[in-house]
């Protein structure tokens, strides 16, 4: 079958919406959905790992070289004032530095090479009393039997305490060397001014939230806590760092989750023989701030890269499915219409076995007649006074039957087979011929159709069953448009240039705008569901299409529509195959059926 | 003397015998047959029949082949061909095959009778021209 298929979207209302075609698309998205994302999640979510240990290592290591670097600084101090104060005491007698002025000159000596470190000086007997005295504050004779510090210190050549208010009441800590005079022994003590050593810790600050401190084992702060508040919690964590990971320098790891939730790494490194413990803390999040802007960027382009598959997914297989929706419906339409053809022609041989059967039971009936007719002729009947209605009954059955003879001849003309050979014809005689066979039908709907052909129409060289085909389907189309209202149908020919025009117009209701570009699509139709294939118009479109010719359609609602047919006139071609020995009698025999 | 020999072949009984009875009361002498080859017996058997009237459509011979075999036999007989309904391709093939004319049933008495009336004429100027062509040759042979 040639159709044009002009417009495929034409095919709107697709029954997409059926539970087949519903769960075929649930499918086909969770397949697309689940081919896609899978690797994609396995191959981000494996590296992301990876990533994430090797990151985290190397900021491990990196925190533990700069916690281990700090507690050098830091041991390195503490040596260095030690030296400083050792070096003092060997250097000067104990008189010497019992003067308040001498020491006020060491001091300075020792200020200007370290510039504030020193806050004071003083020298301690064996009693605790401070013999002399240069600082700040007026400690001069203050009395340190009691103090903790004093204690240890007495006991040990070389002294480090821990950080203490002591009598100034500022948190200080204090060097000192015990030296020996006259077999008793004595101190010189420095205390080293808090800040300068609390700079060593403070300026180990990273990101937002990694600072150092120092604890001593009661867990007491020995530099200023400007981050953890006191809450007694940090007392654990001098034996927490303990339980931590030890790295082969020294330093200790521990990542720890507040109760809050919050994670915490801490590096830690003992100081002074394991009294004091430096610890960094930081917020793992701050900590790790890298990482986790890595991983909220991949996860944002998975999230996004999901989405936009999602969406694919579910555009693509929609369409797909509208797709094989499509092809499902044309296929049935294809079916439906093999159904119709296989009906069509098989009705049609039914129909010509029939004409065939009664035609010649009517042909005797007419010879009867006639020779009922005959016989009134005879002299003894012309008598008969019932003659004239003798005469009128015979005449009627002869009228009669030659209509059953047009019937039978038109059944049996149109159920041959479709021939599309090219014969030379006359259009206005089949023109004749079509408005014949939809007379009956055209009275039925109360319609009129007037013929207004030119004379003088050139022979066309056609098939005339499809020429047939065509203006059967137009005048068919005229009829059902006017349904049943009534109305006219034109049929007009005449030449127009180097075509012939076959015009068919209706005063039915007309085409909506919407519908008139479609009417030629396969498939369209406005009769309802089973009545019409919506394939008349679209084969006519192809047989006009396949003889160089067009058809087109005007229409006004409420007036009526015309649909114009145009057929170029071919020149006469004379090297037709076979005999063609009589045409004229060719053309008699299938045309002129009324002889 | 009757306008013409005519042999009426058709299988419909009923139809042989209404034609017979309208032909004959039209100055036709009908010979009738009812199959194909009661036909061509009834050609050999009267000689004088010049024009057959064929249906086409009978059981066993059909028109077309009994219509080849007058031709065979009896060149000079015309046929006239009867049918149901007409088509192109029987028509082109009965002329083909040297039928005089063609006509569809039920057909109109008188326009048969004009058929058969110029078959025959036909015919007997064959025969005449066929005599002549004798006489010619028998005088030229005698010249």
């Amino acid at each position: 079958m040639k159709i044009k298929l002009k417009n495929s979207a034409s095919m709107e209302s697709r029954p997409i919406d059926t539970p087949f075609y519903q769960s075929f698309s649930r499918r086909m998205v969770l397949i697309l959905i689940l081919v896609s994302f899978t690797p994609m999640v396995l191959v981000s979510g494996i590296i992301l790992d990876e990533f994430r240990i090797s990151y985290r290592e190397k900021i491990h290591a990196h925190l533990a070289e700069l916690v281990l670097k700090h507690k050098q600084n830091i041991d390195a101090f503490l040596d260095e004032k030690m030296g400083d104060i050792r070096f003092v005491a060997a250097s000067f007698t104990f008189e010497e530095l019992a003067d308040d002025l001498f020491l006020d000159r060491v001091l300075e000596n020792l200020r200007r090479e370290e510039s504030t470190v020193f806050e004071d000086l003083g020298v301690i007997n064996e009693q605790g009393r401070q013999l002399s005295y240069v600082g700040p504050y007026q400690l001069k004779q203050a009395v340190y039997a009691d103090a903790d510090w004093f204690q240890q210190a007495i006991k040990t050549p070389y002294y480090i305490s821990e950080v203490f208010l002591g009598l100034r009441g500022k948190p200080h800590f204090i060097v000192s060397v015990r030296g020996r005079h006259e077999g008793k022994y004595w101190l010189l003590r420095a205390t080293i001014d808090f800040d300068s050593f609390n700079s060593l810790v403070e300026n180990l600050r990273i990101g937002r939230t990694g600072f150092a401190l120092i604890l001593n084992r009661e867990g007491e702060f020995q530099t200023k806590s400007t981050f953890i508040a006191e809450n007694g919690e940090e007392k654990d964590l001098y034996q927490l760092i303990k339980r931590g990971e030890r790295r082969s320098n020294g330093v200790y790891i521990l990542e720890r989750t507040m109760d809050t939730g919050q994670e915490d790494i801490y590096v830690g490194a003992f100081l002074k023989d394991e009294d004091w413990l430096l610890i960094y803390q930081q917020d793992a999040a701050d900590a790790f701030s890298d990482l986790r802007r890595a991983q909220g960027i991949a996860i944002l382009i998975i999230l996004m890269g999901g989405l936009a598959m999602v969406v694919t997914a579910l555009i693509l297989s929609k369409k797909m499915v509208r797709q094989v929706a499509e092809l499902d419906q044309e296929k049935e339409m294809m079916n439906e219409q093999i159904i119709e053809t296989g009906k069509l022609a098989s009705v049609g041989e039914l129909a010509a076995g029939v004409a065939h059967e009664i035609n010649n039971p009517v042909a005797i009936m007419v010879e009867e007649a006639g020779w009922i007719e005959d016989l009134l002729e005879e002299d003894d009947l012309k008598e008969s006074e019932n003659l004239s209605e003798f005469r009128r009954a015979l005449n009627q059955i002869h009228v009669q039957g030659k209509r059953c003879k047009e019937i039978t001849h038109k059944l049996l003309s149109f159920a041959r087979k479709t021939d599309s050979r090219i014969h030379e014809i006359e259009l206005n005689e089949l023109v004749e011929e079509v408005v014949g066979l939809s007379a009956q039908q055209a009275r039925y709907n109360n319609v009129e159709i007037r013929v207004h052909l030119q004379e003088q129409l050139p022979p066309m060289r056609m098939s005339p069953t499809e020429v047939q085909q065509v203006l059967l389907n137009l005048i068919n189309n005229a009829l059902y448009a006017m349904d049943g209202r009534g109305g006219v149908i034109d049929v007009y020919t005449r030449r127009k240039e180097e075509n012939v025009v076959i015009e068919v117009s209706d005063t039915g209701p007309g085409i909506p705008e919407s519908n008139l570009a479609r009417i030629f699509d396969p498939f369209f139709t406005t009769k309802p569901v089973g009545k019409g294939s919506g394939l008349g118009l679209s084969i006519c479109y192809g047989i006009i299409k396949k003889m160089d010719g067009d058809i087109d359609v005007r229409s006004v609602v409420g007036e009526g529509t015309t649909f114009t047919v145009r057929i170029p006139i071919k020149p006469d071609r004379t090297d037709t195959p076979g005999p063609r020995t009589e045409p004229e009698t060719e053309a008699e025999a299938e045309f002129s059926p009324t002889d | 003397m009757s306008i013409a020999n005519v042999l009426l072949v058709d299988d419909e009984r009923p139809f042989v015998e209404t034609m017979t009875k309208r032909l004959t009361k039209r100055d036709l002498d009908i010979t009738t047959a009812f199959s194909g080859k009661e036909g061509l017996d009834q050609l050999d058997a009267k000689p004088n029949l010049e024009v057959v009237i064929l249906d086409v459509k009978m059981p066993e011979m059909d028109g077309i082949e009994t219509l080849q075999r007058i031709k065979s036999r009896f060149p000079l007989v015309e046929v006239i061909m009867l049918t149901g309904h007409a088509t192109v391709e029987s028509g082109i093939e009965g002329m083909k095959l040297g039928a005089f004319d063609y006509l569809m049933k039920p057909c109109d008495i008188d326009v048969l009778l004009e058929k058969v009336e110029e078959a025959a004429a036909k015919k007997r100027k064959h025969e005449e021209k066929i005599v002549e062509a004798r006489m010619k040759e028998i005088t030229s042979r005698r010249a």
